[in-house]
């Protein structure tokens, strides 16, 4: 089992990677997910062992690093896959998953598996994003890893790809059974394949837990807004119950605030209805999804908030409208203007 | 992170004995007499002359042609690119020997069809010679930005009622400018650095004047006149250096289809600079070939020249692999592999004065093939270390990481991934030097042991004999060596065009 303890990372004297702390359950996927420059690439490396780190211990049982005792790469049964791929280009797509191998069974239960039974004879460059990304999967997981990393495995793909592959590579590790550290600043990817996640923010770990509670009740605003659309509005904490403006929900303290907060309000929390000269806000600007809108309003008070309706709303900007809150699980509520860059 | 890369080490050193010939002419012109006298200023101005009509009849030539090539929709436009890139491959001493011995009267041209021709000799005949095999450094210098150039902006000027003519002068040639520039100075490079050509067209340039003093046992001269030259050299690299790459976004390019007459005419207009500078020395070796046979050759030459490139290819390789591992890990390195670059920059003439001195401070050395190696590699260790460098380059560090991360030492990796990834341009690199090394000249002549005949030198002494008819056999000889060499760089270009379209499709 992998645990990594209080792992800080330097690159000169520029903190990379700040006081890690996680350990990965067997067979769980562990998705890294924060904006660029967080160091989660950083972190992917400093577990291979491609770079050195600067402070605490990774163990995975069988072998320990600290920053004194350096364990190479090929000693720590790692499998990494990489955003480039990095398939050996003069070797066939079988001599790439066979690269280690003296048994190949493995390797022809891999290429079976992710169907590239017909391509063992092809070499890398003529191979599609989609084939290439299969490929370095294959050759990682017939090496029998301990654990395996991705690092935004996904970001060289098409849209239309990520979608089908993220679950194509999520079936093959829990095939395999073994546990995996996913890298990625997809958010959406994040939350949908993960077991658990972790939200880094400038080389810290602002949260980690499973994706339910993260996006309901996340730590701090910055992992509120960086999950998906946030809006905040202000209340009065009492009890269990949250008093605002559009009535009084039942609240959950973060961080723990008390008396004045703001209340994090998911644009799925709220409902819409058209009103003609009633109603409680004004229509910003309105977009529309496909499935459904997103509007922008601007309630009386002056505070603004987001709402996803239905397709079937036709409100246009500065019609009347009346807001609700009509979700029943309590909300995050956070202290006033704790902070305001997250 | 910041540890020393292990090819630093090497690669310093590497750099350290590119700058020893400098060191040596400095410490050689140190005790020399006269710094500069009236004749120096002659010799001053005909360099220069030579460099100026050079540039103007290389852009003169290499311009339409770059925009024939890169623009016309020509039948085979491969086999037109190759023949008109060819004079590139050929040393131009090959072109200053043919088209002295074939013009004037007496002429070979006289003697086989009968017509009389102007002597070609002196300024004229140098400048023609030299615009003549230095074309094609504008022509591709100036292709290559051509055919980076979006279409769409004489489209637009087109469709606003410009000629197309008018569009190629205001729209067109004023873009590819730096490309014009950048080939135009690489010609006036070579002009400074050629020994053969002027020395045969008996004009008096530095690189002739340099040979003429180190003959008379004036090698203190010879050390003054080589730092005289540098520092022109010097100021036309710095020139280059300063000639920046376009920075237009690269779009689809621009293809013309003019009517059948009018592209024979322009082929046809571009007859006389291949006759005269192909056609013409393969005729004429081949007349003296039948009219005098193999008489006074002797396979000894080429196999001389044959063993001393193969070393100088083997060394140069050996030393380029630290010095292009070096530029890849950092700036220190970079600057180190610049140094090493300035070999490239010294004409031969000036490397061969140099190490004359070297090698007579260090008698274990003096007349010695290892000296004459020597020269080769540090003048055309930047070939291999280019190779090298592009092919180590385009290696993916993440390569090394994966087969690392799949359980092989750093010695596997090494073993199974960088040498197979590299061996080809390790090879190719070594292939340029080799063929460089075979046409070398005045380095050859100047250091070569006594009694070691290389194809060039047999070449020399054959003028200098005025047995012409002798030239046949290592004139041909050479000219095959250069058609390989051509052969070899196409196909390197036509891998990285291959590579090009292989990143688009990704």
């Amino acid at each position: 089992m992998l645990k990594v303890s209080n792992l800080s990372v330097n690159y000169g004297d520029t903190p990379v990677v700040k006081q890690l702390n996680l350990a990965l359950d067997r067979d769980e996927i562990m998705m890294l997910v924060g904006p660029t420059g967080c160091g989660k690439t950083t972190i992917l490396q400093a577990l291979a062992g491609l770079i050195p780190i600067t402070e605490g211990e990774i163990n995975l049982g069988s072998w320990s690093a600290t920053a004194t005792k350096m364990v190479p790469p090929e000693k720590r049964n790692v499998g990494m896959v990489f955003q480039d791929f990095a398939l050996f280009p003069h070797l066939t797509v079988e001599q790439n998953v066979c690269f280690r191998l003296k048994n190949t069974e493995l390797a022809d239960h891999w290429l079976k598996l992710l169907g590239l039974e017909g391509l063992r004879r092809a070499k890398p460059a003529n191979l599609s994003g989609g084939q290439k990304q299969r490929v370095a999967l294959a050759r990682t997981l017939a090496h029998e890893p301990a654990f395996v990393l991705l690092d935004e495995p996904l970001s060289n793909l098409d849209a239309a790809l990520k979608d089908s592959l993220r679950w194509e590579i999520r079936n093959a590790l829990k095939t395999a059974g073994v546990p995996a550290i996913w890298v990625t600043h997809d958010q959406e990817e994040a939350l949908s394949v993960g077991d658990r996640v972790g939200i880094l923010n400038r080389g810290r770990l602002e949260q980690i837990a499973d994706p339910e509670t993260c996006f309901a009740e996340p730590a701090n605003r910055f992992v509120a807004r960086f999950l998906g659309e946030a809006s905040f509005l202000p209340g009065q904490l009492q009890g269990q119950d949250v008093l605002t403006e559009l009535g009084n929900v039942p609240g959950k303290a973060m961080d723990c605030a008390s008396g004045q907060v703001e209340l994090l309000l998911r644009p799925d929390d709220l409902s819409l209805v058209a009103e003609t000269d009633k109603g409680n806000a004004v229509v910003d600007w309105v977009r529309y999804e496909g499935g459904s809108k997103l509007y922008c309003v601007t309630l009386d008070s002056g505070h603004s908030l987001r709402v996803r309706v239905s397709h079937e709303q036709h409100s246009k900007p500065g019609e009347r409208v009346s807001i609700a809150i009509t979700t029943n699980h309590p909300l995050a509520a956070f202290a006033q203007q704790a902070d305001i860059a997250g | 992170m910041s540890r020393w890369p292990r090819s630093y080490l090497p690669a310093l050193l590497i750099a350290l004995l590119a700058l020893a010939p400098i060191g040596v002419l400095f410490a050689l012109a140190s005790d020399s007499l006269a710094l500069f006298d009236s004749h120096n200023l002659r010799v001053l101005t005909n360099t220069l002359l030579l460099l100026v009509l050079t540039m103007l009849g290389a852009t003169l030539i290499g311009v339409p042609l770059a925009l024939l090539t890169a623009y016309v929709q020509l039948p085979w436009p491969r086999l037109w690119l190759i023949l008109l890139a060819a004079p590139l491959a050929l040393p131009s001493y090959i072109g200053a020997f043919t088209l002295y011995a074939a013009f004037g009267p007496g002429g070979e041209i006289e003697n086989l069809l009968g017509l009389p021709t102007p002597t070609m000799d002196g300024l004229w005949g140098a400048a023609l010679v030299m615009s003549l095999y230095t074309y094609p450094f504008v022509m591709m210098t100036t292709r290559a930005s051509l055919l980076s150039l979006d279409a769409s902006l004489v489209n637009a000027a087109r469709t606003l009622g410009m000629s197309l003519i008018a569009c190629l002068w205001w729209v067109v040639l004023p873009r590819v400018f730096t490309g014009i520039a950048a080939g135009a100075l690489l010609a006036a490079l070579y002009a400074l650095s050629d020994f053969g050509t002027p020395a045969i067209m008996q004009l008096d340039t530095f690189t002739r004047v340099i040979f003429v003093e180190y003959n008379a046992f004036g090698l203190g001269q010879a050390a003054m006149l080589s730092l005289q030259l540098m520092v022109i050299v010097g100021l036309v690299l710095f020139m280059e250096s300063r000639v920046k790459g376009s920075t237009e976004r690269p779009g689809r390019q621009l293809t013309l289809w003019p009517a059948r007459w009018q592209t024979s005419l322009m082929l046809l207009s571009a007859m006389p600079v291949v006759l005269l500078a192909i056609v013409l020395p393969l005729t004429i070796f081949f007349a003296w070939l039948i009219r005098e046979g193999t008489g006074g050759f002797e396979w000894q030459f080429a196999w001389n020249s044959a063993h001393a490139s193969l070393l100088a290819a083997l060394v140069a390789v050996i030393l380029a692999v630290p010095v292009a591992l070096a530029a890849i890990a950092g700036p220190f390195g970079r600057l180190l592999e610049r140094i090493t670059y300035l070999g490239f920059g010294v004409p031969g003439i000036v490397m061969g004065t140099a190490l004359v001195y070297l090698g007579l401070q260090l008698p274990f050395l003096y007349q010695t093939l290892a000296l004459l190696v020597l020269a080769y590699v540090m003048r055309f260790l930047p070939l291999a270390v280019g190779t090298v460098r592009s092919t180590a380059e385009r290696l993916d560090p993440s390569m090394v990481k994966a087969a690392r991360l799949l359980g092989a030492s750093p010695a596997e990796a090494f073993r199974r991934i960088t040498l197979p990834l590299t061996m080809r341009g390790m090879v190719a690199g070594a292939a340029l030097v080799f063929l460089e090394a075979m046409r070398e000249l005045p380095a050859t002549l100047m250091l070569g042991p006594t009694g070691f005949e290389t194809l060039a030198t047999y070449l020399w002494r054959v003028y200098e004999a005025g047995y012409f008819g002798r030239a046949a056999v290592p004139g041909l000889l050479l000219i095959l060596i250069s058609a390989v060499g051509l052969a070899l760089m196409l196909s390197g270009e036509r891998r990285a065009e291959f590579a090009l379209t292989e990143d688009h499709r990704r």
